[in-house]
């Protein structure tokens, strides 16, 4: 027979003894402590939290006191017992805080190297201008119009009041279609679109037209045979020069930068009268360069020919000249491009490098 | 035309003092652009100088070179003080006593070319002894053709009698007008008048608030009727307008046929940049270049009748001044000898036979009035510009003929001596110059600036108009009190001035009353434009495309619309193919190219080129553009000319003889499309690629594109896609283009392009999406393998299989395509995932599987496909 009726003194018992206890909790904090990864925390938690650690069977052993002693073991052993689980915890959360970091530090690539896994187009950049433009004018509730680049002769010219024995009517400006007496030309601006505006839309009319035009100029530096345009046209009642001036001071600062100060000089041009040539000052030397590339020295940049509209060609689109008056304008888009962006030479523009259109992106 | 500030100087009293570039700034004010500026660039010691001695040395090359002794003065002396300069000179037309023009070291001659002592010839030269062409002053003589390159000896430059006053070492830039700077001006199609120093002085008294002295207000002989007889006889006139309405004739008979033009006339067509030739020629030419009348000179013993102007007749010729033999054209006005000798192309140039030469001692001079119309044509068909066709043209003050005349005279009387006829001929048909009414209110309303009447009388005065003013009703004659100051015509009663004929309305003298007073003074005001409504669909859906395809890896580019007829044998269009008709230009800038292009593609195929041979073999580019496709039928478009309104017939009939040019985008590509990096290898373009960048642009635009498999130029037949509308509308086409395309184009090969027409997407996205609810019910995915034919398009099959799963699939993925032996030869299988979900439900499994079952069915029955 065991000794089962014999009272039990829990002293007797080495598990809980509180030296004992004390003991195992300080060998567990150790163990813990030591170990120096996630593996070698598992090993240490089964051996001093696992089913057979020492803390663990003097758990189980309380159940055997007398209840006198149960209380007094109970919470001793609890307490050692909470030491340790927090301890754990705690090295625990260490040692995965410094995984997760290392981790990271083992992850880390070379940012800087240069990646394009897809190559990625451009606009051209003469169509970008063109879009700008026709924003702002967009902006001021103004309309873009558009028309035939095979255009007749009534068209581009009569109706502009270049009349048959106007010199810009010769071969050696103009692209004639063939015959030559079928009246039809490669427009040689993009007035045409105005008059068609004129005839089709209703007044008050306040349009620009941008597009190719074409003369016939070999192609260099400076010239090429097809090239682009955008012209504007007001027409309304009681539209004056100084609305002209208006409208073109807020188009050169949008472009070119605010504050810009603008000069009308004296011009012809068959289709407007009173004519003008617009300058703005060079946004470059503000006119303080003698030398200044950009402006020539002069300090103004010629940048397109204006005036109010002509009389006649009122009279050619049936509106009322007496009733209605009307400004026009007409700037070039490669002018604006190499004045904007320092482009020196044309031929840049009309050969297609891709190297070309790429630099500008897809915002100018 | 040039404008020498000295000279205009004695046209205008009273104007400040001011450098070439005030002057050129004040005319700029006026409306002549400044177009350059001469001399003035001569910076001294430039002096005069005598030769005590030289010796001449005869160099290796045969030619000799003169070592010379120059006293310069003391004032010039900079090198060798007290002693006379040595210089080396390579002219010989000087002698030892010559006085000559010295530029010393230090000094900067035309051209930014700077003096230095150097070592030449084996001496140090301590300047240079200048000629006339160094010194920017024309020629020194007449009959050396060489005489530009010839030293300016002044005893013969100047005269004895002025170069006796000089002493050696006195600054010559003063004595030869050296520091006189010339503006060059663009003189604009309507300002005829300033062709002449008369003209545009007259402009710088207006611009600089000077008091213009007119170097026409002299009196001219009268005339009579015992001149040389003159007839105008043109019996075709342009325009209902004389051919000629003024010619005077005068003769100046026993002229000393070896005179020359004075220094400060050689001077002066110098500055103008004209060539002294002969007195009589300089004399007409100094007259032009002052009053702007263009006067020819005859040798009038060349001349056996009367001077006739009228029109030619068919197959005359005249040798011209230019010697050119040219066929006369019927519509030429001409001057000729009692009829029959032609002598001249009026207004244009005269011809051999009776120009003036060495041996001219009787001149008659011409001075006539021609219509601008007959000259310009004349000119344009002769293709022959000429200084006095480019003044005829824009239009001769009529009122200037006779003193024109005159003043030539006088000049040939002054330095060429003889007598000039008594006899004066001036047949003068001038018609009246009209009366132009005014609103004197319309300045204001058309600049924006309150403008006074007073102040718009004022400026038309000024530019020598005559203003009558409103006239008013008497006081007391009216029994309204009110209207008895009331005018009984607002308007103004202007006529223009003889040299004006390009003012002809009220704008036009809008325009002389903001010029006079300033086009710097209108003011700005932006307008209020009516509300406009943005871009158009069809500009929108541009902008779109062309960034759709520049995400997609595709560079803009923009090519010339010209092609050869070859290029289209190049795309192996079929013969009949509609895109072999084009337009064709008269008058290509190369023959090479004289077609306009009917595809964008045709001409983006050099810039591939390009790309490719400068080193980019991967390139992908677009182009957005018109087209021109002609239906062939032949057209005209009318030209009903200026100033009125066409009726609508024709209008229409302008309108429909322009041919239609249809919108399109195309886009080419070749070498990588992903490009070979340390990531890992490249990935060759390949028909995929096109076919998927019209897919994205279809889809950017939420248009449904149906793509099914064409034969069609200039495409590999096997590997072209036909693109449509889901109504079966041809939107375009993409694919791997032909080998022998590829081959007879010089691209690389397996260049894959695409075509779309930009005006058919533009109409079928001009639609408004409806949007869909989504649901929120969870997806259920099913996959299936169908074995078809290999002819079946993938298009056919998944339509079959849309169409048979119905409303619940959300949509539909090809995931592989197989070929091999599980499926058998000429067999493919097609492996898709379907996605299907139910809007206000969870799909249960069996219902997914019905409603696979039943897009296996549909497919078996549209293409036969077979469920793997």
């Amino acid at each position: 027979m065991s000794g089962t009726n014999k009272s039990y003194d829990p002293v007797e018992v080495s598990t809980l003894d509180p030296a004992a206890l004390d003991a195992a909790v300080t060998e567990a904090l150790t163990a813990f402590a030591a170990a120096d990864s996630l593996e070698s925390l598992k090993t240490a938690r089964l051996a001093h939290q696992g089913d057979t650690s020492p803390l663990s069977l003097a758990n189980r052993e309380i159940g055997a006191l007398p209840p006198t002693a149960k209380a007094d073991a109970g919470k001793r052993v609890g307490m050692a017992r909470g030491r340790v689980a927090r301890a754990l915890a705690e090295r625990q959360n260490e040692l995965e805080v410094e995984r997760d970091a290392r981790l990271l530090v083992e992850e880390t690539v070379d940012v800087s190297a240069p990646v394009a896994r897809r190559r990625l187009g451009a606009r051209h950049p003469l169509e970008l201008v063109s879009e700008r433009v026709g924003d702002i004018f967009v902006a001021m509730g103004w309309e873009i119009a558009e028309g035939p680049e095979v255009e007749s002769e009534w068209f581009n010219f009569d109706a502009l009041n270049l009349g048959v024995d106007h010199p810009a009517r010769q071969m050696q400006d103009t692209f004639f279609v063939d015959p030559p007496d079928a009246g039809l030309v490669l427009r040689t601006h993009t007035s045409p679109v105005q008059v068609r505006s004129m005839l089709e839309r209703d007044l008050p009319l306040y349009i620009v037209c941008p597009g190719k035009v074409f003369r016939t100029d070999e192609l260099d530096a400076t010239h090429s045979p097809v090239f682009h345009q955008i012209e504007g046209l007001a027409v309304a009642e009681g539209l004056t020069m100084a609305h002209l001036r208006g409208t073109l001071n807020h188009f050169v600062e949008a472009l070119f930068g605010q504050g810009l100060e603008t000069r009308l000089r004296p011009s012809y041009f068959p289709f407007t009268e009173p004519s003008a040539e617009l300058d703005f000052r060079c946004f470059i030397c503000l006119g303080s360069d003698g030398s200044c590339r950009t402006c020539g020295g002069t300090g103004w940049i010629e940048w397109g020919g204006c005036g109010m509209v002509n009389r006649d060609v009122f009279q050619a689109c049936g509106i009322d000249p007496d009733r209605y008056t009307g400004f026009a304008f007409g700037m070039g888009i490669e002018r604006a491009l190499m004045l904007r962006h320092g482009v020196k030479d044309m031929r840049e523009m009309v050969e297609g490098d891709v190297r070309f259109s790429t630099q500008f992106g897809m915002e100018i | 035309m040039r404008a020498p500030v000295s000279w205009l100087g004695e046209y205008v009293e009273g104007a400040p003092v001011a450098t070439g570039r005030e002057v050129a700034a004040s005319l700029v004010r006026m409306g002549l652009e400044e177009e350059d500026l001469h001399g003035g660039d001569i910076t001294g010691p430039l002096v005069v100088g005598r030769v005590l001695e030289f010796v001449e040395e005869i160099q290796k090359n045969g030619k000799p070179i003169r070592w010379c002794q120059v006293d310069v003065g003391q004032n010039g002396q900079r090198v060798t003080e007290g002693t006379p300069q040595g210089i080396i000179c390579g002219a010989t037309n000087f002698a030892v006593d010559d006085l000559v023009v010295v530029v010393l070291p230090g000094a900067v001659l035309p051209g930014g070319f700077a003096i230095s002592a150097r070592k030449t010839y084996g001496h140090v030269s301590n300047g240079m002894i200048c000629s006339a062409a160094e010194l920017g002053i024309g020629s020194v003589g007449s009959d050396d053709s060489n005489a530009a390159d010839g030293i300016v000896v002044l005893q013969s430059f100047l005269g004895e009698q002025d170069a006796a006053k000089l002493t050696p070492g006195d600054d010559a830039i003063e004595l030869l007008g050296l520091a006189d700077e010339v503006v060059e001006v663009t003189v604009t199609p309507d300002r005829g008048y300033c062709f002449s120093m008369r003209g545009i002085a007259r402009e710088y008294a207006h611009a600089t608030g000077g008091t213009f002295r007119d170097p026409a207000a002299m009196a001219s002989a009268a005339a009579n009727t015992s001149g040389y007889a003159v007839q105008l006889a043109d019996e075709a006139p342009l325009n209902g307008r004389m051919g000629c309405d003024r010619y005077v004739a005068r003769v100046v008979r026993g002229v000393n046929a070896s005179a020359v033009s004075p220094p400060w006339m050689q001077k002066r067509l110098t500055q103008m940049g004209m060539r002294p030739i002969s007195l009589a020629v300089d004399v007409t030419n100094y007259v032009m270049l002052a009053l702007g009348q263009p006067l020819h000179a005859f040798d009038v013993s060349t001349l056996r009748g009367a001077i006739v102007v009228r029109r030619a007749q068919a197959g005359e010729k005249l040798r011209t001044l230019d010697n050119v033999e040219r066929t006369l054209f019927s519509e030429d006005l001409l001057i000729t000898d009692g009829g029959t000798a032609v002598l001249a192309i009026a207004g244009v140039m005269g011809g051999a036979t009776s120009e003036v030469g060495a041996s001219t001692t009787d001149v008659l001079v011409e001075a006539a009035h021609f219509d601008p119309t007959s000259v310009a044509r004349s000119s344009r068909r002769h293709k022959l510009t000429t200084e006095a066709s480019k003044r005829f043209e824009r239009g001769v003050d009529p009122d200037i003929t006779a003193l024109a005349a005159e003043m030539a005279v006088n000049l040939l009387l002054e330095f060429g001596g003889g007598a000039a006829d008594e006899g004066v001929t001036d047949v003068d048909h001038r018609p009246a110059r009209a009366r132009i009414d005014l609103d004197p209110s319309l300045p204001a309303r058309l600049i924006g600036l309150p403008y006074s009447s007073e102040q718009v009388i004022e400026s038309l005065r000024e530019i020598g108009c005559d203003v009558l003013e409103p006239t008013w009703s008497g006081a007391g004659s009216g029994s309204d009190s009110a209207s008895v100051s009331a005018p009984v015509s607002k308007a103004l009663s202007v006529l223009p001035p003889s040299w004006r004929p390009d003012l002809r309305n009220g704008p036009d003298f809008a325009e002389e009353v903001v010029r006079l007073r300033g086009y710097d003074q209108i003011p700005s005001v932006l307008p209020q434009a009516s509300s406009g409504r943005g871009l158009t669909h069809g500009q929108r859906v541009r902008r779109v495309l062309a960034n759709t395809l520049a995400e997609q890896g595709f560079v803009e580019v923009l090519t010339y619309p010209f092609v050869s007829a070859q290029s289209h044998d190049d795309l192996g269009l079929p013969a009949a193919d509609p895109r072999r008709t084009t337009v064709r230009i008269a008058n290509p800038l190369s023959e090479q190219a004289p077609l306009m292009r009917t595809s964008v593609l045709s001409t983006m195929v050099e810039a591939l080129r390009r790309n490719v041979s400068r080193g980019q073999r991967d390139a992908a580019i677009f182009e957005l553009g018109l087209v021109t496709r002609p239906d062939g039928e032949p057209r005209v478009a009318p030209i009903p000319g200026t100033l009125e309104r066409p009726d609508n017939a024709t209008l229409g009939q302008i309108m429909a003889a322009v041919p239609p040019q249809p919108r399109r985008v195309a886009f080419v590509m070749t070498g990588d499309t992903d490009p070979a990096g340390w990531w890992g290898p490249g990935r060759p373009a390949d028909w995929t690629d096109v076919v998927g960048a019209a897919r994205a642009l279809a889809s950017a635009l939420a248009v449904e594109l149906v793509v099914t498999a064409d034969d069609h130029a200039p495409w590999h037949p096997g590997r072209c896609a036909r693109l449509e509308l889901a109504d079966g509308t041809l939107v375009g086409h993409a694919g791997e283009l032909h080998p022998k395309v590829v081959t007879s184009l010089g691209l690389p090969s397996r260049t894959c392009a695409a075509e779309l027409d930009v005006d058919v997407i533009t109409a079928a996205s001009n639609v408004r999406v409806q949007a869909r609810e989504l649901s929120t019910y969870p997806v259920a995915q099913s996959d299936v393998a169908l074995v078809v034919d290999e002819q079946v398009g993938a298009a056919d099959l998944e339509s079959a299989v849309r169409q048979g799963a119905g409303e619940m699939l959300e949509s539909v993925s090809l995931m592989d395509i197989y070929r091999g032996g599980q499926v058998g030869s000429g067999r493919k299988s097609l492996a898709y995932r379907l996605v299907f979900r139910a809007p206000e439900r969870t799909l249960t499994t069996k219902e997914v599987n019905g409603l696979r079952d039943r897009a296996i069915a549909a497919a078996a029955a549209a293409v036969g496909a077979v469920q793997r």
